[in-house]
């Protein structure tokens, strides 16, 4: 990874800036937080002032000290998420791909039974059975139906990866399978696989709010997702309280464009033609 | 009458700002006549491809013509407009480049490619473009039956004569071939060189056939240029240039293929690298690997260009009539 | 100072010859299921390679010179036949240990400078592994012998090479470190895929120079895989000529030359560029045909859809590889 070339990228910087704001928000949360989220005493559905900035929600709990904690749950599961998918479609494409055989005839056959199964649906189907599981249920769910295209990408890289004639020399210099994998293979597709970290993540962001904008997280818990929810049934539009409905769909966009960018600027780094800055 | 091609002092840089950072092409002169096939032999970096895409109209930035001339039977190439380029192009002149079997469209018939290609210059009845097609098919020894069918459905060989019949289908007056046959077997490439020759005397074109094999260039070109360094170092007749080279490169080129018989010899490859485009050194660019260099001189002062009796000319100072007082 | 890394280790090596290979066969399944065909890229081959041998492998693409390579380096597994490497067999379905005692003997030179070192990784990294994975120098002593291999192999002063990175070398300079990659190895056989078809025409008799000065002195073997006939002339003590995936002609590198016996090396011979000749206007070059399709070859000789000499009975069975002179033979009815 060229870490120059990375300063250089503005969209890079830009995706890396919003992407650290938020990561700062989420591990602060706790010191920064102006009142405990969780907090039903205040007057709700004030209009934004000095005391509530953002106003308060019909239950009468602070939006901002909500949207504050709430960057935490989406933080939380998209990594965590990007990072098992990632690690699946490690096993299940790059390895599975360069290995060939058995394993990956069974890999590759699996791989399209999830591509075949279409995801939204999956993923309500499997909420809605594991009701109320909250954000560790919607993370394995979440992980369960994204691993497969990008797992299909990974493999057919791999697959052209393995006939490259360096691969071929470390196999006949002796070099052992994970050897291989783990210092030709990988390095060589760094920039896919990062690449399908972002998006995996960005995936994943999006999916838990909506999952739980239909109510089926853990209603409960304080994510924006379900801060959507509640606008939505506490009829927010109506009574006026656009902030409270604004506010954590506004920040789900920030958090998904500076993951895009994020994204943009792997690819270019990757792939030097596509660079135009 | 004017030539058919005629490059004059032709300088040509790479780069965006100015002046260019890399100079390809420096002050290089030569001229084709009709029917004629001049060969152009150097290897890789010496500029002979940009060479060949300027003077086929082809060069596109961050390559530009700095100064000098290409004329078409008498007419700038550099003065004409993109459109007419366009109109110039598979009509009057024509280009193969290497490894070209691949340049055909993969999912589109043999015919169909004539056809679009045809069609751009004005013969539009499919009937007319078909029988003129197949005409050429038999010329480059193709199989009409081949015309109808994918290029998947070729081999390699067969899909070089089918680019090669796309770039004479319109019976251009000069062909530029690049690499033509280098990615390809040894039998085959022997008789589309032979194909080719027969097509330049029935149909009277002329040939720049550019290639880093220069025994092959002896069997087929009439006239030999040399490039190196993006100068052509020396130019003769292909027989003469055999029998007698001048230039200490083109003697080094030629003994770096080792002969297919005759007593087995250790031979030398050239030692070093070519120079580096965007810093040439002082004088001679082949300076620093010349086993006949004279020192104070060929480092310093770029060589002259002297002509010897029988159309042949070397850029190389011991050729030069300083050098013939001092020797 | 005394390298220990000039001697192949001719102590393992047994008696006869560095390799030897019978009936190896191997065939590739292309298409889909149902639509599937069998490309017989080597048939029936049976080579042998004496010790500090030079062995040229001449034929065109589609010969199976290539797939003779990674079948002998076992990259591929050979459909059928014995593959013996100083006298011992190498079994259908060899142990790791096993495998890896034979790729320690025996080693491959790729064709492409530019895809043949990983792109990643400096050329200490390139040239070290071997000696790690083999476990042939003490850590310690790794980077000594690493700058000793670029030393032999022309890359001088070793120790500005050790940091690059390919795309900082140039073709020739890549080779080098792909020979040195080899040679780290300690093999008493290196196989070489067309080491210099893709080099500049000047840097490439200083690579062959490179490989027949480290052959003599530390007594490889060297196969030498090539469709240049001036190359192998060069290089070799004896050419094979290679067609649809068998030996065609076999024999003493000069006689192959000045005699050839078969066609098709006859054919190669007068189709090769060679400006001593004068123009060659008077034959037409009558190079009928193509080259053979080996998902569908006739039965007989594979040459004979496009031999100048054939006759009823080249069609009807595949001639032998008979002894026409000292250590030449030739399959073809002609001499049968």
């Amino acid at each position: 990874m060229n870490w120059r070339a990375l300063l250089h990228n503005r969209r890079a910087v830009a995706g890396a800036l919003i992407f650290a704001l938020f990561c700062l928000v989420a591990l602060l949360a706790p010191v920064i937080v102006p009142y405990s989220p969780t907090d039903i005493n205040f007057t709700p559905l004030l209009h934004p002032s000095a005391k509530h900035l953002l106003g308060t929600t019909v239950n009468g709990q602070d939006i901002l000290s909500q949207l504050i904690w709430g960057a935490r749950a989406s933080l939380f599961v998209g990594l965590v998420c990007g990072a098992l998918i990632s690690l699946v479609q490690l096993v299940m494409g790059v390895f599975a791909g360069y290995v060939g055989g058995v394993f990956d005839t069974v890999a590759a056959a699996v791989t399209n039974v999830f591509l075949v199964l279409p995801s939204i649906p999956l993923l309500i189907i499997l909420a809605a059975y594991l009701q109320g599981g909250g954000l560790l249920m919607l993370v394995g769910v979440i992980t369960i139906t994204g691993w497969a295209w990008g797992a299909k990408v990974l493999r057919s890289q791999a697959i052209a990866l393995r006939e490259r004639p360096f691969v071929q020399a470390a196999r006949v210099t002796g070099e052992s399978r994970w050897h291989i994998v783990f210092a030709h293979v990988v390095p060589n597709m760094l920039g896919i696989i990062v690449s399908n970290f972002f998006g995996a993540a960005l995936f994943a962001v999006l999916a838990e709010a909506g999952l739980e904008f239909i109510g089926l997280g853990n209603i409960n818990d304080i994510t924006w997702g379900t801060m959507l929810y509640w606008a939505s049934e506490g009829d927010a539009i109506l009574l006026g309280a656009w902030v409270w409905l604004l506010v954590p769909g506004l920040c789900l966009a920030l958090l998904g464009t500076s993951l895009g960018l994020l994204n943009f600027a792997v690819d270019e780094i990757a792939n030097p033609r596509l660079r135009r800055d | 009458m004017p030539p058919l091609l005629e490059i004059s002092e032709l300088t040509i840089g790479y780069g965006w700002q100015l002046p260019p950072s890399v100079i390809a092409v420096r002050g290089v002169s030569l001229t084709v006549a009709a029917g004629e096939i001049v060969g152009i032999a150097g290897e890789s970096g010496c500029g002979k491809t940009t060479l060949a895409l300027a003077a086929a109209g082809l060069l596109d930035p961050p390559g530009r013509v700095l100064s000098g001339s290409v004329s078409y039977l008498g007419t700038d190439l550099t003065s004409l407009s993109a459109s007419e380029l366009r109109h110039l192009h598979l009509a009057e002149i024509s280009m193969v480049f290497q490894a070209s079997m691949n340049v055909l469209n993969p999912i589109m018939r043999i015919r169909d490619q004539f056809h679009d290609a045809m069609a751009a210059h004005g013969v539009r009845s499919s009937d007319e473009a078909r029988r003129q097609a197949e005409e050429t098919f038999d010329l480059v020894k193709i199989p009409r039956r081949f015309f109808d069918a994918y290029p998947h459905q070729l081999s390699g060989g067969m899909r070089q004569r089918a680019v090669i019949a796309l770039a004479i289908v319109l019976r251009p007056k000069l062909l530029f071939l690049d690499e033509p046959t280098t990615a390809l077997d040894v039998v085959v490439q022997r008789s589309i060189l032979q194909s080719l020759d027969e097509l330049r005397h029935q149909l009277g074109f002329g040939i720049v056939f550019i290639t880093h094999d220069i025994s092959l260039l002896v069997e087929i070109a009439d006239r030999i240029a040399i490039m190196y360094a993006g100068a052509v170092v020396e130019e003769a007749p292909a027989r003469a240039l055999y029998e007698e080279p001048l230039h200490p490169y083109t003697t080094a080129l030629m003994s770096c293929f080792p002969p297919l018989g005759g007593p087995r010899q250790r031979l030398e490859g050239i030692p070093g690298q070519p120079p580096d485009l965007r810093n040439l050194p002082k004088g001679c660019s082949f300076a620093t690997r010349c086993p006949k260099v004279i020192a104070g001189t060929c480092d310093v002062v770029e060589p002259p260009t002297v002509r010897r009796g029988g159309a042949r000319r070397v850029l190389c100072h011991l050729y030069s009539e300083q050098a013939a007082d001092v020797g | 100072m005394v390298s220990t890394l000039g001697q192949s280790a001719e102590t393992s090596a047994g008696p006869g010859p560095a390799l030897e290979v019978r009936g190896l066969t191997k065939n590739y399944s292309v298409g889909r299921i149902g639509r599937q065909k069998v490309v017989r890229a080597l048939s029936e081959l049976d080579l042998s390679v004496e010790k500090g041998e030079v062995l040229a492998l001449v034929g065109e693409s589609g010969s199976g010179k290539t797939t003779f390579a990674r079948t002998v380096a076992f990259l591929e597994r050979p459909t059928r036949g014995e593959i013996l490497v100083g006298g011992q067999a190498l079994p259908r379905h060899p142990s790791t240990h096993r495998l890896r005692e034979h790729r320690r003997e025996v080693q491959m030179i790729f064709q492409d400078p530019y895809s043949s070192l990983d792109p990643l990784h400096s050329v200490r990294y390139s040239v070290t592994r071997p000696l790690r994975s083999f476990g042939l120098v003490p850590r310690s002593a790794e980077r000594e012998a690493v700058e000793e291999l670029l030393d032999q192999v022309g890359l001088v002063p070793a120790v500005n090479f050790l940091r690059r990175y390919p795309h900082e070398l140039s073709g020739g300079q890549r080779q080098r470190v792909g020979i040195a990659r080899a040679l780290a190895a300690q093999p008493n056989l290196i196989l070489a895929d067309e080491p210099t078809s893709m080099l500049d025409v000047s840097i490439r008799l200083t690579i062959m120079n490179l490989l027949l000065d480290l052959q003599r002195n530390r007594s490889l073997s060297l196969v030498f895989i090539t469709h240049d006939l001036g190359a192998a002339n060069y290089m070799s003590d004896r050419i094979a000529i290679m067609y649809a995936g068998r030996v065609q002609e076999i024999g003493p590198a000069s006689e192959v030359m000045s005699e050839p016996k078969h066609p098709y090396t006859q054919l190669l011979r007068r189709a090769a560029p060679s400006p001593e000749n004068e123009r060659q206007q008077e034959t037409s070059f009558e190079a009928k045909g193509d080259p053979p399709d080996l998902t569908s070859l006739p039965p007989g000789c594979p040459f004979a859809p496009r031999c100048p000499f054939v006759q009823s009975r080249c069609q009807e069975r595949l001639p032998e590889l008979r002894q026409v002179a000292v250590a030449h033979r030739v399959r073809c009815v002609l001499y049968e």
